[in-house]
């Protein structure tokens, strides 16, 4: 029998995030899972008809209600699980839009739930990074009638596009709570590429010494294309916002080049950049642990090394 | 009484660097050190606060694991909590068997605010709250950076989302999951230590609470990471941008 999966799709009410199709390529490795897509949304055509191009999706469905208009885990989650019970495996991406939203849905269900999926080697069996990155952890699910799982983003390339899906209207009976409110989210708006997804992506530590010193590093990143991170202690100093954390309890992320700059490689940053094609690091200290995992290590005070990278690029 | 309830989960502390055992069956933990998740100090630390600006009466830390976890519940009592409760069990505890515990004990002590770290680090599984939110029908406020009880019986959370700043307004009791940036939990001080040796710890068991100990997903095998192979050193600035150049990531 084929499995059924099924994958809760993110995205800002206009366009679908591209960790939807990075759901998709993990449920892929599945051979011959059957791919249901399900937007939840105030308005979801739009939204389903780009769900219905991924390549692999057999089936969008649209759970439309007003109540829909942001995602809130309390309100979705009852949708959702009644939704549930054909599917074999309910995936979402480990944003933090799915990481709240999965785990409300597995204790509706009271299924397990696998977090931060980094390879499916079936519909039940998966591997997970435990201890910040230190240990690989291979999970069965033992006879569970379904189990929940979030896809950890660095590890998946996003599916393709082409794909000619099918599009339902589902109807879902569940009583909605009034208990959660949305008031506002405020985001600071940037013309740079999303960290989360970034070819190239520089960052800068404690070391940069204030919000005034990040300049040089946006600089250089709009020179070069790039996006910007930090680590926790320049975001707990205040020298930049906290959706810019790369780490353990950031954003873990995969570019293709990745710059550390005055950070000084904590496991707990190291765990967010592992899977980053290229790293490179400059710091003033030669014994820096960032420069184990460093494949270019540059060894110096960055306000003075920056400005000339800036003018040889 | 108005209490609050906190979650406090004994973790391998977080400057160890953990190993794998060579056999793939788990990672070294023997003498190693074990500490309060630092997320559930977070947590404690902002019950602390609401307590102390008169918000709440009483502080109540719960743990479910096996009887060292009553270490790390006398360092929250020294921190300041006023009470625990340790619900014995030995062996995985899987999210979905400590939230069931947990909402038996929400059941007992009535909450008008639970708060719980937004993962523990060890198995990084960030489940919990949310999954004993679920059980519980109440609203959940995830990786809060800020909580403000407004008036009676409701309360207005900042949560550090990807794109920024979310801010919820959540009717109470509700659950909230703590973020690195709420607050910087106060220090011990050693008389306190002392102290907490006298306050109350009563231990339970799952049994007791008719909470089964279920394992839904088995444990196959351990590894370490693959480790990246070590770079070079380049000189200065120019040799730097040419080795990117060279890559074609310049
Ligand atoms: C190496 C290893 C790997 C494991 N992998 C998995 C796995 O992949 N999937 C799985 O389901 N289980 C797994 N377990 C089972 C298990 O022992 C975990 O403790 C359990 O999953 C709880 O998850 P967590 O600690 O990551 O909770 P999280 O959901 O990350 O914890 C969040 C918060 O919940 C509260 N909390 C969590 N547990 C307790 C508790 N026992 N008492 C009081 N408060 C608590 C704390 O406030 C904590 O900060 C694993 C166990 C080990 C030893
Ligand atoms: C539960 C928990 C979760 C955490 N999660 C995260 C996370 O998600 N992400 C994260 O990043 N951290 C996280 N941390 C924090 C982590 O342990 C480190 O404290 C943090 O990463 C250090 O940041 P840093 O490297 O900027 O600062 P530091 O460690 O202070 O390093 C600064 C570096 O700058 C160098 N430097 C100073 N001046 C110059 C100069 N002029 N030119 C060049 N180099 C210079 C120094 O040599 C030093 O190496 C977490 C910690 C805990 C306990």
């Amino acid at each position: 029998m084929s499995a059924k999966i099924l994958i809760v799709a993110e995205h800002d009410g206009t366009r679908l995030n591209v960790s939807t199709a990075k759901c998709v390529s993990c449920a892929r490795a599945v051979a011959g899972a059957e791919i249901t897509v399900v937007v939840c949304a105030a308005a979801a055509a739009p939204l389903a008809a780009q769900a219905a191009q991924i390549a692999g999706v057999a089936r969008v469905l649209t759970v439309e209600n007003p109540a829909n208009a942001h995602a809130l885990a309390a309100v979705l989650a009852p949708q959702l699980a009644a939704l549930a019970a054909p599917f074999n495996l309910i995936l979402g991406p480990s944003t933090t839009f799915g990481k709240d939203l999965m785990a409300r849905i597995a204790g509706l269900l009271g299924a397990p739930q696998v977090s931060d999926i980094m390879a499916l080697e079936s519909a039940t069996r998966f591997r997970r990074p435990i201890y910040a990155g230190n240990a690989i952890l291979t999970v069965e699910a033992d006879g569970a009638a379904r189990v929940v799982g979030t896809v950890r983003m660095a590890s998946f390339e996003a599916a393709g596009g082409g794909g000619a899906a099918a599009i339902e209207k589902a109807a879902v009976s569940a009583e909605l709570p009034t208990h959660t409110r949305f008031i506002s989210v405020s985001a600071a708006k940037s013309d740079r590429p999303d960290l989360q997804t970034a070819a190239k992506v520089i960052s800068g530590g404690r070391a940069l010494g204030s919000a005034e010193g990040f300049r040089i590093l946006y600089s250089l990143a709009d020179k070069i294309g790039a996006a910007v991170g930090a680590s926790r202690a320049a975001v707990d100093a205040g020298f930049a916002p906290n959706e810019m954390q790369v780490g353990q309890t950031g954003k873990i992320i995969a570019p293709e080049l990745y710059v550390a700059i005055g950070i000084s490689g904590a496991i707990q940053h190291l765990t967010g950049i592992k899977d980053a094609r290229t790293i490179v690091a400059i710091n003033k200290d030669g014994e820096a642990p960032i420069f184990e995992v460093a494949d270019f290590g540059l060894v110096g005070d960055l306000f003075q090394i920056i400005p000339e990278i800036e003018k040889l690029v | 009484m108005k209490r609050i309830l906190v979650g406090i989960k004994r973790v391998v502390d977080f400057n160890v660097r953990i190993r794998v055992k060579p056999d793939g069956t788990g990672v070294v933990t023997d003498g190693v050190k074990m500490s309060v998740n630092p997320f559930d100090e977070i947590a404690l630390e902002e019950a602390l606060r609401i307590k102390e600006r008169g918000g709440a009466a009483e502080v109540v830390v719960a743990t479910v694991g096996p009887a060292d976890c009553q270490q790390q519940l006398r360092s929250a009592l020294a921190m300041g909590a006023d009470r625990a409760l340790h619900v014995q069990a030995d062996g995985i505890i899987e999210p979905l068997v400590a939230a069931r515990a947990l909402l038996k004990l929400i059941e007992r002590e009535q909450p008008f605010l639970v708060i719980l770290g937004k993962q523990a680090i060890d198995d990084d599984n960030g489940q919990t709250g949310q999954v004993l939110a679920a059980l519980w029908n109440r609203p959940q406020a995830t990786y809060a950076s800020k909580l403000e009880l407004v008036g009676e019986g409701t309360a207005r959370v900042t949560r550090e989302v990807d794109a920024g700043l979310e801010t919820l307004e959540v009717d109470l009791p509700a659950v909230i999951t703590t973020d690195l940036r709420l607050n910087e939990p106060r220090y011990v001080k050693l008389p306190d230590i002392m102290k907490a040796k006298k306050k109350p710890l009563d231990t339970l068991t799952l049994a007791a609470l008719g909470v089964e100990q279920r394992q839904q997903l088995k444990l196959v095998k351990f590894e370490p990471p693959l480790q990246r192979q070590k770079g070079v050193r380049v000189k200065d600035a120019a040799e730097l941008v040419e080795q990117l150049k060279k890559k074609g990531l310049l």
